[in-house]
């Protein structure tokens, strides 16, 4: 006797959430029900391994079924063949676009390309996600790229607009198509301690106030690319660290106002005229497309790595960094300070973030 | 010219990419009704046309309204070839037709294509204005309202129900005509669809003429099937129970006729008994089979087979007098109509008043090419021979058919009669067909009915013939209609335990619903009995020779099946009997589905003993203890799960002199005698009766050994094939109706009977199983109208499709209930519906204008809607469909918990097919069905919020073809659903609606808050 044909439709579309994660995290029907009698079904509610077995199908059947229209989540609203409650379809969407840490710490400022998912068989190996689960988050990033790619208006709307993805869920998509788009280089080895929040938290802030969005919103692509005329204009910093003057002065200003506040003054006033050089020739480099994508490599060897070895703690590097953005606006000589806050202030916020272990 | 129908194509959406080369697709639309076609503009590059049409008009006859589909095409256009088309959307219109009905259809429908399922959406609104012509009644019966619910709709009340409506229309298959050869899966399939449309266009439209010449206005119960009778042809036939129909004019208060004292009417003996008996009417012909040797005319009527310890002729007689003269009253309202069935499974108050038993017949036919009376020649001598007995020359005509089924109509009436009973109620018919051999089969439960629904002008004027007000209910039916003398079939009659002053079998079989005031204890659960035969394969007659050698015995089985399985769970009565028979290349199963329940009235039954055969040999002697131990056990355990402790009948109580009103009644009997010695010698009895179970031989131990493999649900879990569970009435709004289907392939080597059947069993309780696991999240929970279809598509395939609802109940409600009535272990088996009456009742009796409750405004409400309703739906359907999906409910029960209906929209029947040529690329066989039977959801719900509606009840499935063919990639499937469409509003929103609009009735269809998960 064996089952030709076994199938359960409900009018409501049953969604098993448990079974629905096995599939998203790409196990095969068999290994699912072995991780389902694991998990201790059985007992819980006396059925057989072959009530497991179709049980399982049938749900992986459905979302095999449903997965078209997860492509374009609005579908799945509009959709008259599966009846599912609201939040049911929120939970569906928001599950699939999930995605594992450890995989977009691998993709992320990739180009999400062909030969991106290529390598994503040494990801999955890497990772131990299944493959199965890694092309479908790569490909969920590569879609949403694309929807997204040419549109105007904020990116984390976008995003939600038309994949009716979480506040939460939007947020990371849009820092995955920042990060895409500029190719930002994570993957470096000194890159590894930072996780993709600490990324997400940078591309948001630089979102807000480095790209043409941050001046003009009503450009295409305004939150995707970053402002070349701002940029360009970054080369005026150079006078900062250039000119002996003013970077003495700085240094007088910063060390004057910390002095007595922080635990690591002597190291401070010793390093001082190298991070100032560091940080502002990070930002005058800009200019280059392989700089831009360098970006942090650069904050962390010229700023984070310095500071780390010398065990400043968090707060005086943000003592420090706030007055070092501050002091710039007693330099009488410097006329660029707009600039310098645009540039800065996004800045700080992102090395302040980008410092721990 | 009596009716003008206008349909606008607004927009559409979703489209499919008909054009490669950009992705997009010009798309328009061809609105065809009849014979005229019209067109929409050419909609260009876009996959969310905005066509916004002109309203088309047709100007067509009533008859082809009722008749007709409107065909909804939508093609791609193109310039060099010809255009493609994308799917089409049939839309029924008859629901336009009545008054009270939908007066718009106006939604979004899904585009359907046989080849490639549903495709995008269509956004169409149909209107109809139809003349008032007073002679439009002579062809069409516009105007008939049609329900697939068995009982009287919850808004209506039933002033007279006249009885039993049929039809049946015959036609070629397109899919076996010439020209399939050349034409393409697509347009056969097309033609196949639109031709059955039509057909049961016409015969709805012909039945409606029935009941108008019957002076109703609607049919209740209507059962439409289809028999695809391959080569010999297609029939379309239905059933149904013509009445007419009042609209209750508050809605509070929806269950018929509640305003009128029905319960006394119960019983109405008559001061005066004829001194004639009853017998006259009855001679048993229980088996009619006519001469010739081809009919094989063979029918069981099922309660002879009820074999219980003996009858007993030792009980008073005063039973059958009464009886008797409410017999003739009945029968004179019955016995102008040919047939006095009734669809009906469910009745007012009152109706019923007594039950007989199951009585069924079949009958194996041979099926004949239809239209082809060429044929005779260019057979052999037996098939000439057989054109000739069945004289289907010229059966053109449906007139075959029509004799077949009158046959065994006629052959169902008179084992009603033998029964004492003038009425079959709960009565269906349905047929199994392999290759040339058709059984058909009917059935129903003989009844004996209240003659005051029956009649014209009769309603108020029975209302004097009260007597024995103070009659326990609750018992009634149960009571024998049949005189004990001169029984039918043996059986054990005892008095019964409620009243104690009539009569009742000590196990009753029914295909009707409990009746709502029958008095249960514990809960119900359901039964079944499964059994295969093999046969031989063989050909024309002798095929169906053997076929109908084997069906008495699988019958019979089947009920000794049912009859042990009911004992072991201790209970002794069966409700919504159904048994299917069905037929394949080799093998015959049979599938009994009812549920079980205690009724009080009725003795305890017996346990059941096992008896060797060999008594001496001593291990097999304690073999059998062992067993009747575990019996014993099963049995203790079933009582406790099902909470069946019926109260102790003390001595005291049985011998204590009867309270008033039974003195009362018994002045009125013709003898009054000492009863009360017969009770307590009748009960003795009662107790002693035991089942025996011999066991002779391997077969016979299997077969114990089956009963107790039979395992029951998971705690929190019951199910019945009723509308409802008996003992449960505090469901929750949370509803789930689905389908699920199995096809096992069995290993064609050396199959058993046994192995047969055990390989059956498994796969219904392997089903059963899964279905428990699936639904564990809506525990506590009541699979509801759990319904079985067998079917067998090939040799070695068996298909089982079970449709029901899994309805979630409210637990600790539940333990209060029980608690509260744990004094009397007495337990009403009470509706949700009637939970819900017992407001509305008492208001019923106040003066209904000045009582200041609620409901009064739904009531003034309702009144004043006629004029705006139309209007508002007009206005509120668009958005709805439009920002997201509305939610509609659906459920093969007659209501829906929590709910009031508050309209009906008219019957939805609808018919699909799909196939495929690519079936591993739809995810194999369980791939294409399962998209198909949820394309088969949406399509109905589509049309249902297309009408204004939030639900369809009374949902039922009725056919689920499926052919396969994995080699060559393909398979096929058909597929017809029916039910009726619904208004509902939930009860916390219905004051909110009375008070502020009546409109907001839309608002469930539009927020959909309440969704089962």
């Amino acid at each position: 006797m064996t089952s030709e044909l076994d199938i359960f439709v409900g009018n409501t579309t049953l969604i098993d959430e448990d079974v629905y994660r096995l599939w998203l995290d790409g196990y095969s029907v068999g290994d699912a029900v072995a991780l389902r009698v694991r998990s201790g079904i059985l007992e819980q509610t006396g059925a057989t391994a072959a009530v497991l077995q179709s049980d399982t199908m049938d749900h992986y059947r459905t979302f095999h079924m449903l997965e078209r229209l997860l492509h374009a989540p609005p579908k799945l609203l509009h959709q008259l063949i599966y009846q599912i409650p609201p939040s049911r379809q929120a939970l569906l969407i928001e599950r699939y676009y999930a995605f594992d840490e450890a995989f977009v710490r691998e993709v992320l400022g990739k180009k999400l390309s062909k030969g991106t998912k290529k390598d994503l068989d040494d990801i999955s190996t890497k990772t131990g996600i299944t493959l199965k689960s890694c092309r479908r988050q790569f490909d969920n990033f590569k879609r949403v790229f694309k929807v997204v790619e040419e549109m105007r208006g904020s990116l984390v709307d976008n995003v939600q607009q038309h994949f009716l993805l979480s506040d939460r869920l939007a947020r990371d998509y849009a820092a995955i198509v920042f990060f895409a788009n500029n190719r930002f280089e994570t993957g470096k080895k000194k890159l590894q301690y930072l996780s993709f929040g600490d990324f997400a938290f940078c591309a948001e802030l630089m979102i807000q106030n480095w790209t043409l969005g941050a001046v003009d919103s009503q450009v295409d692509d305004m939150d995707m690319d970053l402002d070349k005329e701002f940029l360009q204009d970054l080369k005026e910093l150079k006078v900062l660290v250039a000119d002996k003057d003013l970077l003495d002065l700085h240094k007088s200003l910063v060390c004057t106002a910390l002095r007595g506040k922080l635990g690591v003054f002597s190291e401070m006033e010793a390093n001082f005229k190298n991070l100032s050089r560091g940080l502002v020739n990070v930002a005058t480099k800009l200019t280059h497309n392989k700089d831009v994508r360098d970006l942090f490599v650069d904050l962390v060897e010229k700023f984070v790595e310095p500071c780390r070895s010398d065990h400043w703690p968090l707060s005086d590097v943000r003592l420090f960094l706030n007055q070092y953005s501050a002091s710039v606006h007693s330099l009488d000589g410097f006329r660029h300070q707009a600039l310098w806050d645009r540039y800065m202030g996004t800045l700080r916020g992102c090395l302040l973030r980008l410092y721990h272990d | 010219m009596p009716g003008k129908l206008k349909v606008k194509i607004v927009a559409g959406r979703h489209l499919p990419v008909m054009d490669r080369a950009s992705d997009l697709t010009d798309a328009f639309v061809e609105v065809k009704f009849g014979n005229t076609t019209f067109k929409t503009d050419v909609y260009p590059k876009s996959l969310n046309p905005q066509w916004n049409s002109e309203w088309f008009k047709f100007e067509v006859d009533d008859e082809d309204l009722q008749d007709e589909p409107l065909q909804i095409t939508v093609l791609d256009h193109d310039t060099y070839s010809a255009n493609d088309a994308i799917g089409k959307v049939y839309i029924d219109i008859d629901p336009l037709l009545y008054s009270e009905a939908a007066t718009v259809i106006s939604g979004w429908f899904p585009i359907y294509d046989t080849i490639h399922g549903i495709r995008g959406e269509i956004n169409v609104v149909v209107k109809v204005d139809l003349f008032n012509d007073l002679n439009r009644f002579r062809q069409s019966s516009c105007g008939v309202k049609f329900f697939c619910t068995t009982s009287i709709p919850k808004c209506y009340r039933a002033v007279i129900i006249h009885g039993f409506v049929e039809e049946l229309v015959v036609n070629e298959d397109p899919e076996y005509q010439w020209i399939d050869r050349i034409r393409t899966p697509r347009a056969s399939n097309e033609a196949r669809q639109r031709l059955i449309s039509l057909m049961s266009g016409e015969l709805q439209r012909k039945i409606g003429l029935k009941v108008l010449e019957m002076r109703g206005n609607a049919v209740v119960g209507y059962l439409q099937c289809f028999d695809l009778e391959g080569e010999s042809g297609l029939v379309v036939r239905a059933i149904g129970t013509a009445c007419t129909l009042d609209k209750l004019s508050s809605p509070a208060a929806f269950l018929p006729a509640c305003n009128s004292p029905s319960k006394e009417m119960k019983e109405s003996p008559l001061v005066h008994p004829p001194s004639h008996g009853c017998r006259s009417t009855h001679n048993s012909p229980i088996h009619t089979a006519t001469g010739s040797r081809l009919t094989q005319n063979f029918s069981v009527s099922v309660p002879t087979l009820i074999y219980t310890g003996m009858g007993s002729g030792s009980a008073g007689k005063e039973g059958g007098p009464f009886k008797a003269l409410l017999r003739q009253q009945t029968q004179s309202a019955l016995e102008q109509r040919e047939f006095p069935f009734f669809t009906l499974t469910a009745f007012p108050p009152g109706f019923l008043v007594h039950v007989g038993g199951v009585v069924s017949a079949r009958s194996v036919k041979l099926l004949d090419r239809i239209h082809n009376p060429a044929f005779v020649g260019i057979m052999g001598n037996t098939r000439s021979y057989k054109l000739l007995d069945w004289n289907s020359f010229n059966s053109d005509e449906p007139e075959t058919r029509d004799a077949w089924w009158a046959e065994i109509r006629q052959e169902i009436k008179s084992h009603a009669k033998a029964l004492g009973c003038h009425a079959v109620v709960g009565y269906s018919e349905s047929t199994s067909i392999c290759e040339e051999v058709c059984i058909l089969s009917a059935s129903g439960t003989a009844a004996v009915l209240n003659p005051r629904f029956l009649q014209d002008g009769t309603v108020e004027g029975c209302l004097e013939q009260r007597l024995e007000e103070n009659l326990p209910a609750g018992c009634g039916f149960c009571h024998i209609p049949y005189d004990e003398l001169n029984m039918p079939f043996p059986a054990h009659l005892t008095y019964c335990y409620n009243c104690r002053k009539q009569k009742v079998p000590d196990v009753l079989f029914t295909t009707i619903d409990l009746p709502t005031d029958a008095t249960v204890i514990g809960k119900g659960c359901l039964i079944q009995a499964r059994l295969c035969r093999l046969k031989k394969k063989a050909q024309a007659e002798a095929n169906a020779t053997a076929i109908s050698n084997l069906l008495p015995f699988m019958e019979y089985e089947v009920h000794t099946q049912l009859m042990n399985k009911l004992k072991l769970k201790g209970m002794n009565a069966l409700f919504g009997l159904r048994i299917q028979i069905t037929v394949g290349e080799n093998m015959l199963m049979g599938l009994a589905s009812a549920t079980g329940v205690y009724l009080a009235a009725l003795p305890t039954p017996g346990g059941i003993q096992i008896a060797g055969k060999t008594p001496n040999d001593g291990s097999y002697e304690q073999h059998i203890s062992h067993m009747q131990k575990k019996i014993n056990d099963t049995i203790a355990k079933n009582k406790e799960l099902y909470e069946i402790n019926p109260p102790e009948i003390s001595e005291e109580i049985i011998g204590s002199p009867i309270p008033e009103p039974r003195q009362r009644s018994r002045l009125l009997r013709s003898q009054s005698e000492s009863s009360d010695e017969v009770t307590e010698l009748d009960l003795s009895h009662g107790k002693k009766d035991a089942f025996v179970l011999e066991i002779d031989d391997t077969d016979a131990m299997e077969d114990v050994h089956s009963l107790l493999t039979d395992v029951p649900p998971p705690s929190g879990f019951y199910s019945c094939n009723t509308e409802i569970m008996p003992g449960i009435n505090n469901w929750t709004s949370e509803i789930q109706m689905f389908t699920s289907v199995r096809v096992i392939r069995l290993s064609s080597l050396n199959l058993t009977n046994h192995a047969l059947n055990k390989n059956f069993n498994d796969l219904c309780e392997n089903l059963l199983k899964s279905l428990y696991f699936k639904l564990r999240s809506m525990i506590p929970c009541c699979l509801c109208h759990v319904n079985f279809t067998v079917s067998l598509p090939e040799d070695e395939l068996i298909q089982v499709t079970v449709t029901a609802v899994a309805i979630t109940f409210d637990k600790n409600q539940a333990l209060q209930t029980t608690k509260a009535h744990v004094e009397k272990s007495l337990q009403r088996a009470s509706t949700d519906n009637e939970e819900l009456l017992q407001f509305p009742l008492e208001l019923c009796s106040d003066s209904l204008p000045s009582h200041p409750f609620p409901p009064a405004k739904a009531v003034t409400v309702e009144k004043t809607s006629p004029m705006g309703e139309g209007n508002f739906r007009n206005r509120s359907a668009a958005p709805c469909a439009n920002s997201t999906v509305g939610v509609v409910k659906m459920t093969p029960l007659s209501f829906i918990p929590g709910a009031k209906i508050t309209k009906y929209l008219g019957i939805i029947n609808m018919f699909f097919i799909r196939e495929t040529t690519s079936l591993r690329e739809e995810g194999g066989v369980s791939g294409f069905l399962h998209a198909f039977i949820a394309e088969v959801f949406a399509m109905v719900r589509a049309h249902v919020a297309a009408l204004g509606g939030n639900a369809v009840v009374s949902y039922i499935m009725k056919q689920c073809v499926f052919m396969e063919n994995p080699n060559k990639n393909q398979a096929q499937c058909l597929i017809n659903v029916s039910g009726d469409a619904v208004v509902f509003a939930r009860e916390s929103e219905l004051e909110v609606v009375s008070t502020q609009q009546p409109a907001a009735n839309c608002q469930p269809a539009c927020t959909g808050g309440e969704v089962t998960t």
